[in-house]
């Protein structure tokens, strides 16, 4: 008999195992199967910075959290209602997140002696009452597994790698998620090899009709799909969206996309991404260091490609020197900084906005570039894009912040229709610009430098780091370095005409407070007004994708709201900037943990504000 | 912009009218005359020629040649270059250093260049000295040299730019002299004629901070006595006939006297065989030079061009997968509806 269906708006599912454990790829394909189902979602990744982490270790704990819903969401969820612990580190590792009701499932078979102690457990916590508070739910995962595959003749240790297989079944199952879709995935990614594809298959029916079959559960739960407009969906991370929005930046503007990288965590993905894309005519090259990647790639775009260089912090100290070059050539090169907490190497897999000053001013010199920030996964698609005009059409740098949470998180998108992607015209010179001669930087109304390429008959030029003139001479007059800086600031300012309006987000315009973000924050600042909301209380949002130039109402949107306070995964720098240019008493809501903001962190900041 | 017809092009076409500001007497006006005679060889119009350089007295090179030139930072200027032949193979790119701008800050992306092959020619000018800071010492200069920055002398063992080229796994590497205007003419034409990265080095002297350095290989009266000029396929005998270089015990290169040396033990150059021979003739001199150097190509092979290795990947993905389709690739995976 079928066992009966609750009906739930949202479910936030944390899956915890060793990093050996293959929890990243049961999360993607919890995932996909749920995106599938039309359901609105946002994931977080969270593993550990070393590639094996000794086995069985609360270091070593990896793990995939994803909230799932019948609405718009707009953050993984603060705690899970469903953790997946696949051994004792992992729920010792986890269980702070886990508010008491919450369920548990665990691998009961990885609750030996010697993995407790592994984990730091002086006693099992799954007999000594320290879980009461929890609906658990002891399931010998491995031992099953090890018997519905016990036919197909692997070795014992294969036979226990499919265990994640079977918590992806037995939790697919659960949430109704439909089987055909791992089971199709399956097909594709290990059709060729026949006893792994037996095995994986074998070991997730297993746990989904574990569900259905034993007495364990009594109930399986029902998301319905969320509200979204018409269209072809698919989910999508941040790194991909990155790396098909710079593609698609490439193909609109008609210029060959030409990436050099030096790898480093977490902006190797988008080399990695960019690199099996061969067949779109995409050079990618990984350079000797990140100050080479910066050269070549402005070197391409001096050559008449679209030059892109992707690093993350440590990167970025180093590529300050091309950069500047960039300023001083004005010529378009796009610098993706997937941001990671810092100062120095950090922690490379957590997540943090901490460059954003670096970006606007990390450079000697006046030399100012434009910067624009993603706001969440899919978004990175339309940023990378926005990125990629303003450089071409301004002939500058442009800094694209994303981060790690960014890169790694994934979430639905409606895909464009490729003819709607907005066109970039690169307006390559192509004849003299003064008379028969050609001035490199002789400016047009929108005070651009013309672009001309080498091979182009009759404008040879050279340009460089020195201070020039318009006709492109080397000069050390002090009106034309005053005229000249004062030309490249106005450039870059100019852009604000160019770019939309911030959009504030106020149901009946009163409102005190205005919460204020960039970059990831967005879905945690949304999530939080929602509630703030929700609670009868009023609260605007706004969210800025370009940090340079800012918007050209930003001055009067922030001066609107006697409060206005700025969540940052940094010490306050947006909240430095707005103070500094619109003089508004900003503050900020910092957090630097390596990890996104909650969205009851923020619901409580905005509470406190109002009631002060 | 006239001459821009290949056929008649001469060295005034190659001249910008920028007024040339090295030092006078500096070996770096004696170079540029001999490049810009030489380019209207080349049979390339002069707006499918790049020059990048990097900072230092060398650097102002690119301001001299009217070509398409970018004058980089410091360094870079095989970086920069990489992107350009890279993106354009069509172009000739040529890159102009310095030894401290080469081999100091920016030795990670001369050797990286060298080993890929990337199509770009590089003239170091070699001074074994700091010229446009006013004279430190260089990663060229010979120990114990007294600078402003070593008053008590250098105790930096000075590079082998050649050796260092030849271990960076250089497809083409040769040397020659600023104001040999022959020799440098000879070497630019085989590095240019070659496929891949060339590495030239140009003794230079700055007469400014460190008169006469080459004046053993610079000098009339001595350079017949001390140039060693290689020559492929071919016994290396200099001074006048007097002398060789001749296979010693253990196989040690030596310096002898053709005369009281067997004639099957002279070398043969071979710039194609094994780097050792070519590493054994960078090291025949001692530093400085002081004595007899070698100068002329070392070493010439074969390897794929790095810009042509790249789109022959490209056009062997195109051909497996079909040219890109990025509409078929935003769909590609899982997709759903919402009607
Ligand atoms: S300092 Fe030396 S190398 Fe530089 S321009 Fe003067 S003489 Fe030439």
């Amino acid at each position: 008999m079928a066992k009966p269906v609750v009906e739930k708006d949202r479910v936030v599912i944390r899956f915890a195992g060793d990093s050996g454990d293959g929890m990243q790829l049961t999360g993607d394909r919890f995932t996909s199967a749920t995106a599938v189902l039309g359901n609105d979602l946002a994931t977080l990744p969270d593993f550990p910075a070393e590639i094996r982490a000794p086995a069985g270790t609360v270091h070593g704990v990896s793990a995939f959290q994803i909230q799932f819903a019948s609405e718009d969401i707009t953050t993984p969820g603060d705690h899970p209602d469903v953790l997946v612990a696949m051994n004792p580190a992992a729920l010792r590792a986890e269980l702070k997140l886990v508010r008491p009701g919450a369920t548990i499932i665990v691998n009961e078979d990885a609750f030996t002696q010697r993995n407790l102690e592994r984990a730091g457990y002086t006693s099992n916590p799954l007999t000594d009452g320290s879980l009461d508070a929890y609906q658990v739910y002891r399931v010998p995962m491995t031992s099953i597994t090890v018997r519905a595959v016990e036919e197909l003749g692997l070795t014992r240790k294969e036979a226990e790698r499919a265990k994640n297989m079977f918590a992806l079944g037995l939790v697919s199952w659960m949430f109704g998620r439909p089987p055909e879709v791992t089971l199709d995935w399956l097909q594709r990614k290990f059709g060729d090899k026949p006893q792994i594809y037996d095995a994986n298959v074998a070991a997730f029916r297993a746990g989904y009709n574990f569900g259905e079959t034993t007495e364990l559960f009594a109930q399986r739960y029902e998301v319905k799909p969320a509200p979204a407009e018409p269209g072809t969906y698919r989910n999508i991370s941040g790194a991909a969206a990155l790396a098909w929005g710079l593609l698609a930046a490439a193909e609109r503007s008609g210029l060959r996309l030409f990436y050099a990288s030096y790898p480093i965590t977490p902006a190797s993905e988008l080399l990695h991404e960019l690199s099996r894309l061969k067949n779109f005519g995409v050079i990618t090259l990984q350079a000797e260091d990140e100050i080479a990647a910066a050269g070549m790639a402005l070197g391409a775009s001096f050559a008449g490609d679209l030059g892109v260089t992707g690093t993350s912090g440590p990167g970025m100290d180093l590529k300050a020197e091309t950069i500047g070059l960039a300023v001083a050539l004005e010529l378009p090169l796009v610098v993706v900084d997937v941001q990671r907490a810092g100062p120095s190497t950090g922690m490379p897999t957590k997540t943090e906005q901490s460059d954003l000053l670096l970006a606007l001013f990390g450079r000697h010199g006046e030399s100012p570039i434009p910067v624009v920030a993603a706001r969440s996964p899919s978004h990175c698609f339309e940023a990378a894009l926005e990125a990629v005009r303003i450089a071409i059409e301004y002939r500058t740098p442009v800094i694209l912040l994303a981060d790690t949470f960014l890169a790694n998180s994934s979430e639905p998108w409606r895909i464009p229709e490729v003819e709607d992607l907005p066109r970039i015209d690169p307006d390559f010179a192509t004849a003299p610009n003064a008379g028969r001669e050609f001035m490199p930087y002789l400016r047009d109304e929108r005070l651009r430098r013309p672009w001309a390429l080498p091979g182009t008959p009759g404008l040879r030029h050279r340009i460089g780091g020195l201070e020039k003139d318009e006709a492109g001479q080397i000069s050390y007059d002090p009106e034309n370095h005053q005229r000249m800086t004062e030309l490249r600031a106005a450039k870059v300012a100019r852009i604000a005409e160019d770019i939309p309006p911030l959009e504030v987000d106020d149901p009946d315009g009163d409102a005190e407070p205005l919460a204020r973000g960039r970059g990831s924050s967005h879905g945690a600042i949304r999530a939080a007004a929602r509630r703030v909301r929700e609670r009868g209380r009023k609260v605007a949002t706004a969210h800025l994708v370009h940090l340079n130039p800012f918007p050209r109402n930003t001055g009067e949107v922030v001066r609107r709201y006697p409060k206005v306070l700025i969540p940052e995964m940094n010490m306050g720098q947006l909240a430095l900037l707005i103070r500094a240019r619109y003089l508004v008493d900003a503050r900020t809501v910092a957090k630097v943990k390596g990890l996104p903001f909650f969205a009851e962190e923020l619901e409580d900041a905005m509470m406190k504000v109002m009631d002060e | 912009m006239g001459g821009e017809t290949v056929g008649t092009l001469t060295k005034k076409d190659f001249a910008t009218s920028n007024e040339v500001r090295w030092c006078p007497g500096c070996g770096d006006y004696a170079i540029l005359a001999t490049v810009q005679s030489f380019l209207p060889e080349l049979g390339i119009p002069p707006h499918r020629i790049v020059f990048v350089s990097g900072i230092g007295c060398s650097g102002r090179f690119t301001y001299y040649v009217d070509t398409y030139g970018v004058h980089g930072i410091h360094g870079r200027a095989p970086a920069i270059a990489t992107g350009i032949a890279t993106a354009r193979p069509d172009l000739s790119v040529w890159v102009v250093t310095g030894d401290g701008d080469a081999l100091s800050i920016g030795g990670n992306h001369l050797i990286h260049a060298l080993r890929r092959n990337v199509n770009i020619k590089i003239l170091m000018f070699n001074n074994q000295i700091y010229g446009l800071t006013k004279g430190q010492y260089s990663p060229t200069s010979e120990e114990g040299k007294v600078t402003k920055s070593t008053p008590f002398g250098s105790v930096d063992h000075p590079f082998n730019p050649i050796a260092l080229a030849l271990g960076a796994e250089a497809t083409f590497v040769a040397r020659s002299i600023d104001n040999d205007r022959q020799h440098l003419t000879e070497v630019l034409r085989r590095a240019a004629a070659h496929r891949g990265a060339a590495f030239i080095e140009i003794y230079q002297n700055c007469n400014v901070f460190n008169d006469g350095a080459f004046d053993m290989l610079r000098e009339k009266e001595h350079a017949v006595h001390n140039q060693i000029r290689l020559r492929h396929g071919e016994p290396i005998i200099f001074d006048e006939g007097r002398r060789c270089v001749s296979v010693g015990e253990n196989g040690r290169l030596v310096i002898t006297e053709v005369a009281n040396t067997l004639r099957d033990r002279i070398v043969v150059h071979d710039e194609r065989g094994r780097p050792s021979l070519a590493f054994a003739l960078a090291h025949t001199a001692g530093h400085g030079p002081t004595e007899p150097t070698c100068i002329g190509v070392f070493r010439e092979v074969q390897r794929p061009v790095y810009g042509e290795a790249i789109a022959a990947q490209i056009k062997l993905a195109t051909e497996r997968l079909g040219p890109g389709d990025l509409a078929k690739l935003l769909r590609s995976g899982d997709t759903w509806s919402v009607s």
